[in-house]
C-alpha cells in the first residue's frame, strides 16, 4: 500500500470513529487545503455524503476569494454550512487592522472567541438554508461535543503533540500536560459533561502528503494557492491583512508538488507568512491552549 | 523519486530518562539536513538569550512548558527524511511519570529505538519501556548505547551493557542483534561510523533505520473487520445500506459469505462500496471499506465481520489477559470498567488478579489490586459475549483497551483461551443464528405495531412469596392494557417440551432445561411478545444462560421475599409487606426501562 493510500485509509477511520462517537459533532473548514483535503476524505468515509455541519469562522478579513470558493462547494456537495462571526468586536473595530489591537489580540477576538462562542451556541450561527439560496440564523444553539479540524503534527512546534481524539475541558482548555494516553487506534471517545473533543485526522500527514493527494484525487482547492501572474503565490491562508504570499511562480497543483519536492521550501516555515505566529514566543501554544486551531 | 520507498516509517525513540534520547534525535535531525532553517536559529537565539549552552536536545522542546521543566512531557512527531525514505518520529518521554505518553508514542511505531546511558548502565525505564515494547507489539528493536564519549568508547562497558540486556530482552521474548554504541553529543555512529570506536564493525542508527521493514497489514490472516457502524444516508435517494469498517486482516470478495461475531448472523457480501473512483470486487487489510449484504440482517458496531471459510474469532464472557496500569486510581475487582477491542465496547470487572509483575525487574506478587505502571495477569468477567483473537493469531483482535471514568486507563493482550460457562450453550446458538429464517418483518416495526418491547419478566423469591398470584396478575393488568403478554408457567414446559429429560417429575438436566425455557422464550420475543417467567430461587448463573440463549438485554428481574436467597441483583426487590403493590411496581420497572410505551 502507498503512504498516501495508508494515511487516507487511516483518516477515513478516525472520521468514522468520530461519526459513530459524537451526538453532537461538526468539521472546521478554514477554506485552507488542509481541511478541504479532509472535508474529502469526509466524502469518501461517507460514500459521498457529509453527514455533519461544517463550521466557518469569518474573520471578515478573509480574501474575498475563499469566500466565494466557500459557498460554491457549499453548493455544489450540498455542504450543512455554518459559519460564526465576532460582529461585536468588528462593529468596535477592535482589530488590528483597524489599529486599535495586536496581531495576537485580533486573533483571540476575531477568531478564538468567535469559534469558542459559535461552538457552545453563544452566539448566532449562520447556516446555509439550501432552499433559499443564503445563510440564515440557525435554531439549534446546541453545543458541539465532538469538533473536527484539520490540524497537521509537522506545521508547528505545539501541534506535534496532538493526539488524534484530545479532549479540551469546560474552559475550552487544552491540558497539554496531562493528555490521555491513545493507543492501538483506540480513542477517547468518553467524556464528562461539559467538556468536548478535538478530533484530528490529518496529524500524521505533512504538507507535501496534502498537495500530493490534492493532485492525486485531483481536489478543487483556492487559486490563491497558485500563481497567477505576479510570481507570488498564497502557501497558507489567513485573514488578508496579516498573511503574506510567497515568492513562487507555481501555477498549478503539479507545480507545487514539484516546488515542494526540490526542497526549496523545506527550510522556510510553512506559517512563515502567518504575522500572529511571530508574536507568540511558544509557537501557536497560547493561542491554541485557549481553543485556536 | 529514484530510490525512495513509497512508504513512510514510524519509529519510537525510548528509554530512562536523561539517557539522551532527545539528543540523539537533534543530531539525526542536524546531520541529515532535516530541520527547517527558522527552527534552529529560534532555538541558538533562545540559548544565547538564556546564557545556556546550545543543546541538540532544545531542538525538540518547541514547547515552552518542556523548556522550562527540562524533560519530554509528551511524544512528539518529529519529520525527517533520508535517502531512501521519509521517517516520521515519536519521541517518547523517559520519565515515570509520563509513561502513558511513551505508550502513545511507541503503540504506533513500525520499530522502536532504546537508549540506554553507556555511563549510568541499564535503568528502570530501560527494562520497564522494553517490556511494555513487548506488550504494544513492537517486533523490530534496536538497542542504542548512548554517551559512550563518557566512558572513553570503552568496548568492555559496551560488552557487558549488550549481555545484560540481550539476557533481559531474551526473557520477556524479544530477539534483536542489533546494539550500537553511540554519543548523541560528539555524532558517533549516529549518521557517520564513528572513528573513536574503530572496534565496531555495525551499523550506524541511520543505516539501521534504513534496513528495518515498515510494518505492512497482513492479507494472509482470517478476515477481521469490526464494523464501525452501518450507513443508510437516504439523501438524493441513496438507498444502499453499507456496512463500514476498517479490514484490520485478511481479504474480502464480493459474494463471500460472511459470519458477524459475537452473534453468529451470516450473510453474503453483494457489492464493495467505493466514493470516487477506486471500483473494485476485492478489498484488503489496512483499507477502510464498505460493502453492502445480499439479506438485510440485523448488524451494529461491535460486530466483527469474518469469513466462514476461514478461522473464526473465540467467543466469551470471561476472559485472561495481561494488562498494564496508566491510571492513578488502581484496577480493583469488584468494579465496573470498560473494555473496547475493535469497535466492541463491553462493561466488565475483574474476577481475579493471578499475579502483578514489576516490569522494571521482572519480580512478581499477589496483590488484590493493580497500580499504576503495574503489569498483571488477570481473569476478567464481561457483562457481554466478546469477539477476540488470542494475540499469537491476530494482533488488531488480541487486544483491548480499559476505559475507567471516561479515560484510557491502560491496555491489555489476550495470551490464550481460558473456559466459560456458558460455552456449550454458545456454540448452539451460533448454529441456530446461522440457520434461522429472518422475518421481512423487524424488530423495530413489530416493537411500533405493539407498542412495547419485547423482554422477559423473571418473578423470583423464596418459596410462598406470592410469585405465581403476582405472575398472573401482571399477565392479565398488561392484557388490558392491550399488550402481547404469555405467563409462562413451568408445567406448560416440563412435560412437554422435556419430556425426554425428566425423570419422576425431576428435571434430570437443568442447565439444558434453562437452554430450552430459553429458546421458547427467543422465539416468543422474535414474535414481539412480553413473556413472564416465574422461577424459585433463580441465580445470576441462570440468568447470564439464559441472557446467552436470547442475545437479550430485556431480561429483567423481580424478587419477591424478605430475603434475597440467590446471588442475584434483582431490578427490583418486592418485600412481602408491599406484595399487594407488587403489580404496580413491576409496571413502573416496565416503564422506566422503556419496555412498554404508548405513542398517543
Amino acid at each position: 500500500m502507498n503512504h498516501l493510500k495508508k494515511l487516507e485509509n487511516d483518516s477515513v477511520y478516525i472520521l468514522r470513529e468520530a461519526y459513530s462517537n459524537f451526538k453532537s459533532l461538526c468539521m472546521l473548514w478554514s477554506i485552507g487545503k488542509d481541511s478541504t483535503v479532509l472535508l474529502w476524505l469526509a466524502r469518501k468515509a461517507f460514500f459521498g455524503h457529509v453527514p455533519f455541519p461544517l463550521i466557518h469562522i469569518d474573520t471578515g478579513f478573509k480574501i474575498p476569494e475563499m469566500i466565494e470558493y466557500r459557498d460554491r462547494l457549499t453548493r455544489e456537495w450540498h455542504l450543512d454550512m455554518i459559519y460564526g462571526q465576532n460582529k461585536k468586536a468588528l462593529q468596535n473595530k477592535e482589530t488590528f487592522p483597524d489599529g486599535n489591537a495586536t496581531h495576537l489580540e485580533c486573533c483571540k477576538k476575531l477568531k478564538t472567541e468567535a469559534l469558542r462562542n459559535t461552538l457552545s451556541g453563544d452566539w448566532p450561527r449562520y447556516r446555509f438554508n439550501h432552499a433559499a439560496d443564503k445563510y440564515e440564523i440557525d435554531s439549534n444553539k446546541e453545543p458541539f461535543t465532538g469538533v473536527i479540524a484539520g490540524v497537521r503534527s509537522d506545521e508547528e512546534g505545539s501541534r506535534s503533540k496532538e493526539r488524534y481524539f484530545s479532549p479540551r475541558d469546560v474552559n475550552n482548555d487544552w491540558n497539554i500536560e496531562n493528555q490521555p494516553p491513545e493507543f492501538w487506534n483506540q480513542f477517547k471517545t468518553e467524556f464528562a459533561p461539559g467538556t468536548h473533543v478535538r478530533i484530528h485526522p490529518l496529524l500524521d500527514w505533512t504538507e507535501t502528503n496534502i498537495w500530493e493527494y490534492i493532485q492525486s484525487e485531483n481536489i478543487p482547492v483556492v487559486s490563491l494557492y497558485f500563481d497567477r501572474g505576479s510570481g507570488r503565490r498564497y502557501r497558507s491562508l489567513g485573514c488578508a491583512p496579516c498573511t503574506m504570499p510567497i515568492d513562487s511562480t507555481a501555477s498549478n497543483v503539479e507545480e507545487v508538488v514539484a516546488e515542494l519536492k526540490t526542497g526549496k521550501l523545506s527550510r522556510i516555515a510553512e506559517r512563515a507568512g502567518r504575522e500572529q505566529d511571530k508574536e507568540d514566543g511558544g509557537g501557536l501554544e497560547e493561542l491554541r491552549k485557549d481553543g485556536y486551531m | 523519486m529514484t530510490g525512495r520507498e513509497n512508504r513512510d516509517m514510524k519509529i519510537a525513540i525510548v528509554g530512562h530518562v536523561d539517557h539522551g534520547k532527545s539528543t540523539i534525535i537533534g543530531r539525526m535531525l542536524a546531520d541529515t539536513d532535516s530541520l527547517p532553517e527558522g527552527k534552529l536559529k529560534r532555538v541558538r537565539e533562545n540559548c544565547r538569550r538564556t546564557s545556556r549552552p546550545f543543546e541538540y536536545a532544545f531542538l525538540l522542546d518547541a514547547l515552552k512548558d518542556e523548556q522550562s521543566q527540562g524533560i519530554t512531557i509528551d511524544s512528539a512527531r518529529i519529520f525527517f527524511s533520508t535517502d531512501k525514505r521519509q521517517y516520521t518520529i515519536l519521541d517518547a518521554p523517559g520519565h515515570i511519570e509520563f509513561l502513558k505518553n511513551m505508550v502513545t508514542g511507541a503503540s504506533n511505531a513500525d520499530a522502536a529505538l532504546l537508549v540506554i546511558d553507556a555511563d549510568e548502565g541499564i535503568k528502570e525505564n530501560s527494562k520497564r519501556h522494553g517490556y511494555l515494547l513487548s506488550m504494544l507489539g513492537i517486533k523490530q528493536i534496536a538497542v542504542i548505547i548512548n554517551k559512550m564519549d563518557l566512558v572513553d568508547y570503552s568496548r568492555d562497558v559496551f560488552n557487558s551493557i549488550e549481555t545484560d540486556y540481550r539476557e533481559f530482552l531474551s526473557d520477556i521474548n524479544i530477539e534483536t542483534d542489533i546494539f550500537i554504541p553511540v554519543s548523541g553529543l560528539k555524532g558517533d555512529n549516529i549518521v557517520a561510523p564513528s572513528p573513536n570506536m574503530k572496534w565496531f564493525d555495525g551499523m550506524t542508527v541511520i543505516d539501521v533505520l534504513d534496513s528495518l521493514d515498515a510494518s505492512l497489514p497482513e492479507t494472509d490472516k482470517a478476515l477481521r473487520i469490526p464494523v464501525q457502524d452501518v450507513y443508510k444516508f437516504t439523501r438524493d435517494g441513496d438507498n444502499r445500506r453499507i456496512i463500514a469498517g476498517k479490514i484490520e486482516t485478511g481479504i474480502i470478495n464480493v459474494s463471500d459469505t460472511l459470519m458477524f461475531m459475537p452473534s453468529g448472523k451470516k450473510s453474503t457480501v453483494k457489492t464493495i462500496e467505493y466514493f470516487n473512483g477506486d471500483k473494485g470486487k476485492i478489498d484488503r487489510a489496512g483499507n477502510s471499506t464498505g460493502f453492502t449484504l445480499t439479506e438485510q440482517i440485523y448488524v451494529k458496531r461491535g460486530d466483527i465481520a469474518c469469513r466462514i471459510d476461514q478461522d473464526m474469532p473465540e467467543i466469551s464472557r470471561r476472559i485472561k489477559a495481561n494488562i498494564f496500569w496508566l491510571d492513578r486510581e488502581p484496577l480493583e475487582m469488584e468494579r465496573e470498567y470498560i473494555i473496547k477491542l475493535g469497535t466492541q465496547k463491553i462493561p466488565f470487572t475483574v474476577e481475579s488478579i493471578e499475579k502483578v509483575i514489576d516490569a522494571s525487574d521482572l519480580s512478581f506478587t499477589s496483590k488484590d489490586r493493580v497500580e499504576r505502571h503495574d503489569v498483571a495477569e488477570c481473569i476478567l468477567t464481561l457483562k457481554k459475549e466478546l469477539a477476540y483473537d488470542i494475540i499469537d493469531n491476530n494482533q488488531m483482535t488480541g487486544r483491548f483497551v480499559i476505559v475507567n471514568n471516561y479515560e484510557i486507563s491502560g491496555g491489555g493482550i489476550i495470551p490464550e483461551v481460558i473456559s466459560d460457562r456458558q460455552s456449550w450453550v454458545r456454540d448452539k446458538v451460533i448454529t441456530r443464528n446461522e440457520k434461522w429464517i429472518i422475518s421481512d418483518i423487524t424488530k423495530k416495526s413489530r416493537a411500533g405495531r405493539y407498542n412495547q418491547k419485547a423482554s422477559i419478566v423473571f418473578i423470583s423469591g423464596e418459596k410462598g412469596s406470592g410469585r405465581k398470584l403476582t405472575a398472573r396478575n401482571l399477565e392479565k393488568m398488561l392484557f388490558s392494557q392491550g399488550k402481547l403478554v404469555y405467563y409462562m408457567g413451568m408445567g406448560n414446559v416440563l412435560y412437554g417440551v422435556d419430556a425426554d429429560i425428566k425423570e419422576q417429575g425431576i428435571v434430570k438436566d437443568k442447565k439444558e432445561h434453562l437452554r430450552r425455557l430459553g429458546e421458547i422464550a427467543y422465539l416468543m420475543m422474535d414474535a414481539g411478545m412480553i413473556i413472564i417467567i416465574t422461577a424459585l430461587d433463580l441465580t445470576s448463573d441462570e440468568i447470564e444462560l439464559v441472557q446467552t440463549v436470547t442475545e437479550s438485554d430485556n431480561i429483567f428481574t423481580v424478587w419477591m421475599g424478605d430475603d434475597i436467597t440467590t446471588d442475584i441483583e434483582p431490578d427490583i426487590r418486592i418485600p412481602s409487606a408491599d406484595s399487594k403493590d407488587s403489580v404496580e411496581k413491576i409496571e413502573g420497572l416496565l416503564i422506566e426501562k422503556g419496555v412498554i410505551f404508548d405513542y398517543n
